[in-house]
C-alpha cells in the first residue's frame, strides 16, 4: 500500500512539473507582453519594469528563478495589480470558489447517489426512467444553459432568491444546484450501474436469505461495492467542477478563483494567469490521489494489479 | 516503411471502404441487424430524425431566408417574435432565427471537425499501443493516464486567449480562430478514444485472422488499418458518436466565455451567452438558443446511446 501510494504520488509530482513547465513556455513563447498595453510607454519605463519583474534575464534563468520561488511557495508578484502578489489574489478568491465547489459536489453525490440507488432498486419501474430520463437532461443540457434559465425563472420572474451576488447563505442555493446538478446525472448512472452489477451477487442473496432487510442489504451491503465507479468518477467530476466554476462564477457574479483566471487570462496577466493553473492543476492531482487511495483502499485489486 | 506505403488507403482514420470488400455477407448481416435494432429504439429514432431536421435548416435555412445573419436593422431593435421574424431579432436588429441557423452551422462543423480530430489521433494512438503491446504499450497508456490528470480545459482557455495575439502577429482572419478551435478541443477529447480503442485491439489481435495475415507476410500498418480496425468499427463509432456533444459543449462553454466564436459571426454558445446577458428584457434570445442547442444534444446522446445498444456494446468505462 505504502509503495502504492508514493508511486502515485511521484506520478503526480512529474505531472505537476510538466503542467508548470509547459505553461511557462506557452505563456513566454506567445508575441506580445503584458506591459503592451493601449497606452505607450517609453522605452525607459519598459526596461525599468522588465528589470523590475526579471524579465531581463535570459529566459532559462527566469523559468529556474521561478521554479525555485514555487518550491518556496512564493508565486511572484502580479503583473497587472502592481502592488499585489499572486499569493494575495489567491487568498481573498479562493475562499468563495472552495466553498461553491464542495457544495456542489454535496449537491452531486447526495443527488446522483440516492437517484441512481432508486433507480437500481426498482429497475424498471416508473422510478427508474424518471432518474435515467433526469440524468439525460443533466447530461444534455449544459450549465450555462441552465443556470440563466433558473435565474430567469426564480430570481427575476418569482423573485425568490437574487440573479447575482455572494453575499447572502441564499445566494448558495442556485449556483450550488445548478453546478451540482450537471454532475449529479453521470454519477446517478454510475451508481445504478454499479449497484445493478452487485446486487446479482451471491452475498448479496445469502444476506437476504438471513432475512436482511432491503434497506440494510442496500446501504450495509451493496453500496461499498457499488459505489466504486463513482470513486473513480470523482477524479473527473471535481475537475469539471472546477473549470464549471468559470462559468457559474460568471453568470452568478461570485468573487472566485475561477473568474480571476479567466480574467487574468483576457488581462495577460501572465503570472496570476501561471499561478491559477498550477493551483487548479495542484488540486486536480492531490484530489485524483486522495481517489487513487480510496479506491485502493475499497478494493484491493486495483492495489495488487499496479 | 515502404510496405507500409503500399497500404496507403487505410491511412484514415476509419476506413470504412472496407466492410463491403472483406466479408460480403456476414458484414452486411451485422449492419443490417443492427440497424433493425436501432429502429425500434424511439428515442434513437427521434434523435436521429430531429438531428436530420436540424441539419438540414442549418444548412439550407439562412440560404431561404430573406434575411442575413449579420445585417442589423437598428430602428427596429430587440423585437419579440412576430410573423415576419419567426424567432424575434436582437437588440441589433438581426434576425435571430437566421441566426441561430447560421450558427448552427458553426457550432456543427466544429462539433464534426474536431471529433474527427479526435477520433484520428485516439484511433491511430489506441491502436499502436494496443497492437504493440508491452513496454512501449504500458509507457503510451501511462503518457495518457498522466495527460488524464491535467486540467485540460484551461489549456485550451489560455491557446484561446494567446490565438488572438498570435492571429495578430501573422495577420491570419478569424476563420484561422475557428480552425485553432476545433484542433485545440480534438486535442483534449481523444484520451477516451485511445483507451478505448486500446482495449479493443488488445481483444481483436490474438484471433486467428490476425495470425493468419501476420503469417502471410503482412505489414504492421496493414494489419491494424486492414484487419483489426474494420472490426473495431461498432465501438469506434459509438464513442464518436458520444464525443461530438462533448465538443459541441466544449466549443459553446468557449464561446460563452468569450473565447471561442467571435462576432459578429454567431454560434450556439455565442448566441446563449448573448441572450443570457440581456434576459431579463428579451427572454426570447436566451430561450430559443437554449432550446435548440438542448435539443441537438439530447438528440445525439439519445442516438449515441441507441448506437450501443444495437451495435452491442458493452459500457466501455475503464
Amino acid at each position: 500500500m505504502l509503495r502504492f501510494v508514493t508511486s502515485r504520488f511521484l506520478q503526480s509530482l512529474l505531472a505537476l512539473f510538466v503542467v508548470v513547465t509547459a505553461t511557462f513556455f506557452m505563456i513566454r513563447f506567445v508575441p506580445g507582453g503584458p506591459f503592451t498595453a493601449e497606452k505607450a510607454i517609453t522605452p525607459e519605463i519598459q526596461r525599468n519594469l522588465e528589470a523590475h519583474y526579471g524579465l531581463d534575464q535570459p529566459l532559462w534563468r527566469q523559468y529556474l528563478d521561478y521554479l525555485g520561488n514555487l518550491a518556496r511557495g512564493d508565486l511572484g508578484p502580479s503583473f497587472k495589480f502592481s502592488n499585489r502578489t499572486v499569493n494575495e489574489i489567491i487568498a481573498d478568491k479562493l475562499p468563495a470558489s472552495a466553498e461553491l465547489g464542495s457544495l456542489a459536489l454535496a449537491v452531486a453525490l447526495l443527488l446522483g447517489v440516492s437517484l441512481g440507488t432508486l433507480a437500481a432498486v426498482r429497475r424498471n419501474t416508473w422510478i427508474d426512467y424518471v432518474a435515467s430520463t433526469v440524468g439525460m437532461v443533466g447530461i444534455s443540457i449544459p450549465t450555462f444553459v441552465v443556470g440563466p434559465l433558473l435565474v430567469l425563472g426564480l430570481a427575476v420572474h418569482l423573485g425568490w432568491l437574487n440573479a447575482s451576488g455572494w453575499d447572502y447563505a441564499s445566494d448558495r442555493v442556485l449556483p450550488a444546484l445548478v453546478l451540482g446538478f450537471a454532475y449529479a446525472a453521470p454519477i446517478s448512472r454510475l451508481t445504478r450501474g454499479g449497484l445493478l452489477d452487485i446486487l446479482h451477487q451471491d452475498f448479496i442473496r445469502t444476506a437476504r436469505a438471513k432475512g436482511a432487510s432491503e434497506f440494510r442489504i442496500v446501504t450495509h451491503h451493496a453500496l461499498r461495492g457499488g459505489l466504486l465507479p463513482v470513486v473513480s468518477y470523482l477524479g473527473p467530476a471535481t475537475a469539471g467542477i472546477l473549470t464549471g466554476s468559470f462559468v457559474i462564477e460568471t453568470i452568478f457574479q461570485i468573487p472566485g478563483i475561477g473568474r480571476e483566471f479567466v480574467l487574468s487570462a483576457f488581462n495577460r496577466d501572465y503570472t496570476l494567469v501561471l499561478g491559477t493553473v498550477i493551483l487548479y492543476a495542484a488540486l486536480i492531482m492531490a484530489l485524483n490521489l486522495v481517489v487513487d487511495v480510496v479506491q485502493a483502499w475499497m478494493n484491493p485489486k486495483v492495489r495488487l494489479e499496479s | 516503411m515502404s510496405a507500409g506505403a503500399t497500404t496507403s488507403p487505410g491511412r484514415g482514420p476509419a476506413p470504412p471502404a472496407n466492410p463491403a470488400a472483406d466479408q460480403p455477407e456476414s458484414r452486411s448481416s451485422l449492419w443490417h441487424d443492427a440497424w433493425l435494432r436501432l429502429r425500434k429504439n424511439r428515442l434513437a429514432v427521434f434523435g436521429l430524425c430531429s438531428l436530420a431536421v436540424v441539419t438540414l435548416a442549418c444548412l439550407a435555412g439562412p440560404w431561404l431566408s430573406p434575411f442575413r445573419y449579420e445585417e442589423q436593422q437598428l430602428n427596429l431593435g430587440a423585437a419579440p417574435p412576430s410573423l415576419r421574424h419567426w424567432l424575434g431579432t436582437d437588440t441589433l436588429g438581426r434576425d435571430l432565427l437566421v441566426r441561430l441557423l447560421s450558427g448552427g452551422r458553426i457550432s456543427l462543423a466544429v462539433g464534426l471537425a474536431a471529433t474527427i480530430v479526435a477520433l484520428s489521433i485516439g484511433v491511430i494512438y489506441g491502436a499502436v499501443a494496443g497492437f504493440v503491446g508491452g513496454k512501449r504499450d504500458a509507457f503510451l497508456m501511462r503518457v495518457v493516464d498522466i495527460m488524464y490528470s491535467l486540467p485540460f480545459s484551461i489549456f485550451v482557455i489560455l491557446l484561446m486567449v494567446m490565438s488572438e495575439e498570435i492571429a495578430k502577429r501573422f495577420n491570419l482572419g478569424p476563420n484561422w480562430r475557428i480552425l485553432l478551435l476545433f484542433v485545440a478541443i480534438g486535442a483534449v477529447e481523444w484520451l477516451t478514444m485511445a483507451r478505448i480503442v486500446r482495449s479493443q485491439v488488445m481483444a481483436v489481435k490474438k484471433m486467428e485472422f490476425i495470425e493468419a495475415a501476420r503469417a502471410l507476410g503482412f505489414g504492421r500498418r496493414r494489419i491494424i488499418f486492414r484487419h483489426i480496425l474494420p472490426n473495431i468499427l461498432g465501438p469506434i463509432i459509438v464513442y464518436a458518436t458520444l464525443t461530438i456533444p462533448a465538443v459541441m459543449l466544449l466549443e459553446a462553454f468557449l464561446s460563452f466565455l468569450g473565447l471561442g466564436v467571435q462576432p459578429p459571426m454567431s454560434s450556439w454558445g455565442l448566441l446563449i451567452k448573448d441572450g443570457a446577458d440581456k434576459m431579463e428584457e428579451f427572454p426570447w434570445l436566451l430561450i430559443f438558443p437554449a432550446a435548440l442547442f438542448s435539443l441537438t444534444l439530447f438528440s445525439l446522446n439519445f442516438l449515441g446511446d441507441g448506437l450501443r445498444d444495437a451495435l452491442d456494446v458493452r459500457s466501455s468505462k475503464d
